[in-house]
C-alpha cells in the first residue's frame, strides 16, 4: 500500500495567494488549493435523492494527506456530499449522482465499490462498535479483506494510531460496549485504520462525544495527517478552525467558499460565509 | 516476511492484498438469488396446499355439489355425505368458547392493562401465553378426566335446573358433548384474545384516559366507556384470531365432544366438528368419495380460517395506525 | 353524598374487582393444568417409561421409549426441513426483500401459519404417504417441517430487522461486501433472537397431534429408519386416553407430563435468554 509514498511527500504548502474573485450569487468554480498532490477530484457534481437534488455541481480538490473541514448549516448537503466519497449512499433508495469524483485519477464509479471503501474509510456521527470483542472490532476489516501477517501486531499498530492502545491493551477481549463513548469512538477510528485507508472520512465524530475527548480526536487527527487524507464535516466551527488545512463552507446544497483554513476564518471572501462563521445564521 | 513488529511504529506490510473469499464481491448475487429461491419455496408450497386440497377433493365435489353444504346425511355404507353436521357442530362449540372467552379475556386484559403494576402485568401476561403454548391434546386430556365428569355430575345439574327450560339445555347429558367441547375452547382461546386485546388497549393514548378522568369519570367508566371503544376494531381482530384457532382445534375437541354426527338443539348432546370428523375417520375411509369429502371439508375449514385471519389482521391493523377514530 | 355517585364508585369497585379475578382466574388455569399433570402423571413416571415398549393390550406396565424416541425423529426431520427455508426466507425478507415481493412472502406465511394443522397433515398424506403407499416418519416429519417455517421466518425477520443499520454501515465502510456484513455482523447481532424463534417453533411442532395422525400415524414397536409408521408422544396420550383400561390412562398422564414438561421448558428457558440477552452483548 501507498503509506510508505504518502510519509515522504513534502509539505507543499503554496506562497499566500489572493483567493478568487467571486460573485454573490455563484459558487466556487476553481479552488484555491495549490498543492500538487490532489487525493479527490470532484467535477460538477449533482447528487439527488430521487428527484430532489441535494448538491449543485460542487467543486472541489481533496488534497493528500491534509485535513479538509467542511462547514455550513444543517441539511447544506455537507454529510451527503461525504458519503458520496465512499458510496455510503448507493445503500439508499433511488440516490444517484452526476458528475465525475476522482480518487487519484480514478472514476470512483468504474471501481469495485468494495475495493474503493478500503481505500476511502468512515467513521460515524455516532460510534458504532460491532457486538464482539475490542480486538474483534479492529480486527474485523483486516479479516474481512484477508489480509495476512500476524494479526496481533495489526490490531496493536492500529490501536495505537487511535491513541487507544495503552488504555486497553489489557483487555483486548472485553466487549466493545465495556467502553467509554469517547473510547468507543476511538476504536472506531482504529477499526477503520486498520485497513490502512488512503482517505478517512469523518462525519461529525464528535458531536457525541464531551470537550476533553474531543480534543483527544483532534490530537489524534493531527497526528494521522501524515500518512492519510482526511475529510471532517462538522458543525463546530471552533473545531474547524483549530483542527484543519482546508475549509470548505457549502449552503444549500452548494460551495460558496473553499480557501485555507486561516484566510476563511479570517478574511472571508463571500459575505455569506462571513454571515455563517459569525454567527448571523446556521 | 519483512520487518517483524519489533518496531510497530512502522506501518507493517499487509501481505496479499485480497484472498479468494473477498473477492466473492459477486457473493452478493448470489445470497440474493438464494434467499430468494428459498423465500419462494414458501409460496410454492403453500400454492401446492391449495392445489393438493382442490384436486383430491374433485370426486366428492363432483359427487355432491353444492347440496353438500345443507345435506346432514353422513353414511360411508351409501357413500352419501353432508356437511352439515360439522358445520352445526363447529359453529356451535366455537361459538359457545367464544361467548364465554370474550368477556373473561377482556376482562383480564383490562385488568392487566389498565390496573397492574406493569410489572405484575407482564408476569402475568407470560403466564398466560405459557397457556397458549399448551398442547391440543393436553387439553383434551384434562378435559376427559376433569371437565367431563364435572359436566356429568355438576355443571350440567346445574344449568338443567335453572336454565332447563331452553331447548339449549334439555335433554341427556352424559359429560360429553358440544357443550363440554366449547368449554375446553373457551380456555384454549381465551389467551389469544386477552394478549392481543392487552396489547391494543396499551397503543391507546393516555391523553384519551386522562381526558375522561378528567371530566370526573371513575377507572371504570374511563375505561368502558373510552378506552375499549378506541381499541374496538383491534379487539374486534382479537376475536377473530381466536374464531380462527377455535375452528381448527381438533384433538381436544374430538377428545370430549362424543362424536356423533348428529344436529341437536341441546348443546348437552354429542356433535362433530369439522377438524374431529377428519382426524377419526381419514385413516378409515375407504373409497375414493369418502376420503374425498374428508378432504373438501379440509379445504372449507382452510378457506374459511384464511378469511379469517386476513380479516383479524386488517382489523388489528386498523387499531395500530388509527385508534378508535371512526371504527 | 347523592346516590347516583355512590353506584357509581360501588359499580367501579365491583367491576375492577371482576377484571382482577379474571385475570387470576386464567392464570389458576395454568397451574391447574399444571398441578394435575404432576400430580397424576408423576406417580407414573419411572424408568420403564423411559425404557421399555408399550405392552399390548391388557398387560399393565410398560412404556413409551419408542414413541419418545419417534418424537425426537420428528422434530429432527421438522428441524432439517423447516428451519434452513425459515431462516433463509427470513434473511431475504430482512435484507434483500423488494416492497411488493416481500409483502407477498410475508402474506403467504401468514396465510401458512393460519393453516390449521389438521389441514397440514392432509397435505402431508397427499404429498408422502400416497405416492409412498404407507405412513412413515419422514410424512410426519414434512408436515411438522412446514409448520415450522412461519414461526422461524417471523422471528428471524424480526430479529434482523432489530440490528441497527449503524452497525451495517460500519461493516460496509470497511469494504466489507453485503452477504458478509450480514454472514459476519448482522445474523452474529442477532443470534440470540433467531435461536429463539427456532426452539419455540419445534415446542410447538412437538406437542402437535392432528398433523401426525395420518402421517406417522403410530407403532406399537420400535421404527427405524424414516419409512415406517412411528409412535410419537402426543399420538400416544390421544390413543391412551380415549382407551377404556385404567392402566393406558394412567400412561397417557404421564406421556402427557413429559410433554407439557419438554414444552414449557422451551418456552420459558428461550424467553428468559432473549430477556436477557439482546444488543450490548459479546457475540
Amino acid at each position: 500500500m501507498a503509506s510508505a509514498t504518502r510519509t515522504a511527500r513534502s509539505n507543499n504548502d503554496s506562497a499566500a495567494q489572493p483567493a478568487p474573485k467571486v460573485h454573490m450569487t455563484d459558487q466556487v468554480t476553481t479552488t484555491p488549493v495549490k498543492e500538487t498532490a490532489i487525493r479527490f477530484q470532484i467535477s460538477s457534481l449533482d447528487f439527488f435523492y430521487g428527484a430532489k437534488q441535494a448538491v449543485f455541481n460542487l467543486n472541489l480538490k481533496i488534497p493528500t494527506n491534509r485535513i479538509t473541514a467542511l462547514i455550513g448549516p444543517s441539511g447544506c448537503g455537507k454529510s451527503t456530499f461525504l458519503r458520496t466519497l465512499n458510496r455510503m449512499n448507493d445503500l439508499v433508495r433511488h440516490s444517484r449522482f452526476n458528475g465525475e469524483i476522482l480518487l487519484d485519477g480514478q472514476d470512483i464509479r468504474k471501481m469495485d465499490v468494495v475495493a474503493l471503501r478500503r481505500r476511502v474509510g468512515m467513521v460515524f456521527q455516532r460510534p458504532n462498535p460491532f457486538p464482539k470483542s475490542i480486538y474483534d472490532n479492529v480486527a474485523y476489516g483486516l479479516r474481512v479483506n484477508g489480509y495476512k501477517g500476524r494479526l496481533d501486531d495489526l490490531v496493536e499498530h492500529s490501536l495505537r494510531r487511535a491513541a487507544l492502545w495503552d488504555e486497553v491493551k489489557d483487555y483486548l477481549r472485553k466487549s466493545a460496549f465495556a467502553l467509554s463513548g469517547g473510547q468507543q469512538q476511538r476504536l472506531c477510528i482504529a477499526r477503520a485504520l486498520a485497513v490502512d485507508p488512503e482517505v478517512l472520512l469523518l462525519d461529525e465524530p464528535c458531536s457525541a462525544l464531551d470537550p476533553v475527548t474531543t480534543a483527544k480526536i483532534e490530537e489524534l487527527m493531527f497526528t494521522l495527517r501524515d500518512s492519510c487524507t482526511m475529510a471532517i464535516v462538522t458543525h463546530n466551527m471552533q473545531q474547524a478552525a483549530r483542527a484543519s488545512d482546508y475549509t470548505a463552507f457549502m449552503l444549500d446544497g452548494k460551495l460558496i467558499e473553499h480557501n485555507e483554513t486561516s484566510k476563511l476564518f479570517t478574511t472571508p471572501s463571500d459575505p455569506r460565509t462571513e454571515a455563517y462563521i459569525t454567527g448571523r445564521f446556521g | 516476511m519483512s520487518t517483524v513488529a519489533s518496531t510497530i511504529d512502522q506501518p507493517p506490510s499487509p501481505g496479499t492484498v485480497r484472498s479468494f473469499w473477498s473477492r466473492l464481491s459477486q457473493g452478493d448475487e448470489v445470497a440474493h438469488i438464494v434467499t430468494l429461491i428459498f423465500a419462494s419455496a414458501i409460496i410454492l408450497i403453500t400454492s401446492l396446499l391449495v392445489y393438493q386440497l382442490w384436486i383430491n377433493s374433485v370426486p366428492s365435489r363432483h359427487a355432491f355439489g353444492w347440496k353438500f353444504w345443507f345435506s346432514s346425511t353422513w353414511d360411508p355404507v351409501s357413500d352419501d355425505f353432508g356437511a352439515l353436521p360439522f358445520i352445526y357442530g363447529t359453529i356451535v362449540t366455537s361459538a359457545i368458547a367464544l361467548i364465554i372467552a370474550l368477556p373473561l379475556g377482556l376482562a383480564a386484559a383490562i385488568f392487566l392493562s389498565e390496573l397492574a403494576p406493569r410489572k405484575i402485568s407482564d408476569v402475568i401476561s407470560f403466564l398466560i401465553d405459557l397457556l397458549a403454548a399448551v398442547p391440543s391434546v393436553i387439553y383434551g386430556l384434562l378435559g376427559i378426566f376433569i371437565v367431563v365428569p364435572l359436566m356429568r355430575t355438576m355443571i350440567g345439574p346445574t344449568l338443567k335446573h335453572t336454565l332447563g327450560f331452553l331447548p339449549f339445555f334439555r335433554g341427556p347429558n352424559y359429560g360429553v358433548g358440544m357443550l363440554t367441547a366449547g368449554i375446553v375452547l373457551t380456555i384454549m382461546v381465551v389467551p389469544f384474545i386477552i394478549s392481543i386485546s392487552r396489547e391494543v388497549l396499551l397503543t391507546v393514548p393516555r391523553e384519551q384516559r386522562e381526558a375522561a378522568l378528567g371530566l370526573g369519570a371513575t377507572r371504570w367508566e374511563a375505561t368502558w366507556k373510552v378506552v375499549v371503544p378506541w381499541a374496538r376494531a383491534g379487539v374486534m381482530g382479537s376475536v377473530f384470531l381466536a374464531l380462527a384457532r377455535a375452528l381448527g382445534e381438533t384433538m381436544a375437541v374430538t377428545m370430549v365432544i362424543g362424536n356423533d354426527p348428529k344436529i341437536s338443539a341441546s348443546i348437552f348432546a354429542p356433535g362433530y366438528t369439522i377438524a374431529a370428523v377428519i382426524a377419526n375417520e381419514f385413516t378409515e375411509a375407504t373409497g375414493k368419495v369418502y376420503l374425498s369429502a374428508l378432504i373438501e371439508l379440509g379445504l372449507v375449514l382452510f378457506l374459511i380460517t384464511f378469511i379469517l385471519n386476513g380479516l383479524a389482521r386488517l382489523l388489528i391493523i386498523a387499531t395500530e395506525r388509527g385508534g378508535g377514530r371512526g371504527a | 353524598m347523592n346516590l347516583r355517585i355512590i353506584w357509581r364508585k360501588s359499580l367501579n369497585i365491583f367491576m375492577l374487582a371482576l377484571t382482577g379475578v379474571a385475570a387470576l382466574g386464567v392464570v389458576a388455569v395454568l397451574f391447574l393444568i399444571l398441578g394435575y399433570l404432576v400430580w397424576n402423571g408423576g406417580k407414573s413416571l419411572n424408568w420403564a417409561f423411559f425404557t421399555q415398549l408399550p405392552k399390548p393390550v391388557g398387560e399393565t406396565g410398560g412404556g413409551m421409549a419408542n414413541a419418545i424416541i419417534g418424537s425426537l425423529k420428528l422434530l429432527f426431520l421438522a428441524a432439517a426441513i423447516g428451519l434452513p427455508i425459515g431462516l433463509l426466507a427470513g434473511v431475504y425478507l430482512a435484507e434483500f426483500g423488494g416492497r411488493t415481493y416481500g409483502f407477498i412472502v410475508r402474506y403467504v406465511t401468514d396465510l401458512l401459519n393460519g393453516v390449521p394443522s389438521i389441514v397440514m397433515g392432509i397435505f402431508a398424506y397427499s404429498l408422502v404417504v400416497i405416492p409412498m403407499k404407507h405412513f412413515s416418519t419422514l410424512a410426519g416429519g414434512v408436515a411438522l417441517g412446514i409448520m415450522v417455517i412461519p414461526i422461524t421466518l417471523r422471528s428471524t425477520e424480526e430479529f434482523l430487522r432489530s440490528v441497527p443499520g449503524s452497525l451495517r454501515e460500519g461493516a460496509m465502510a470497511l469494504g466489507t461486501s453485503k452477504w458478509r456484513t450480514i454472514a459476519t455482523v448482522v445474523l452474529p447481532a442477532a443470534r440470540a433472537g433467531i435461536i429463539t424463534g427456532m426452539l419455540l417453533a419445534l415446542a410447538r411442532v412437538a406437542g402437535e397431534t392432528a398433523p401426525l395422525l395420518f402421517t406417522a400415524f403410530g407403532n406399537q414397536f420400535w421404527s427405524p429408519g424414516w419409512n415406517q409408521p412411528t409412535a410419537s408422544l402426543p399420538v400416544m396420550v390421544y390413543t391412551y386416553a380415549i382407551a377404556p383400561y385404567d392402566d393406558w390412562h394412567r400412561q397417557a398422564w404421564a406421556a402427557g407430563l413429559v410433554l407439557l414438561g419438554l414444552v414449557l421448558l422451551a418456552n420459558i428457558g428461550t424467553r428468559l435468554v432473549v430477556s436477557r440477552g439482546g444488543g450490548g452483548r459479546s457475540v
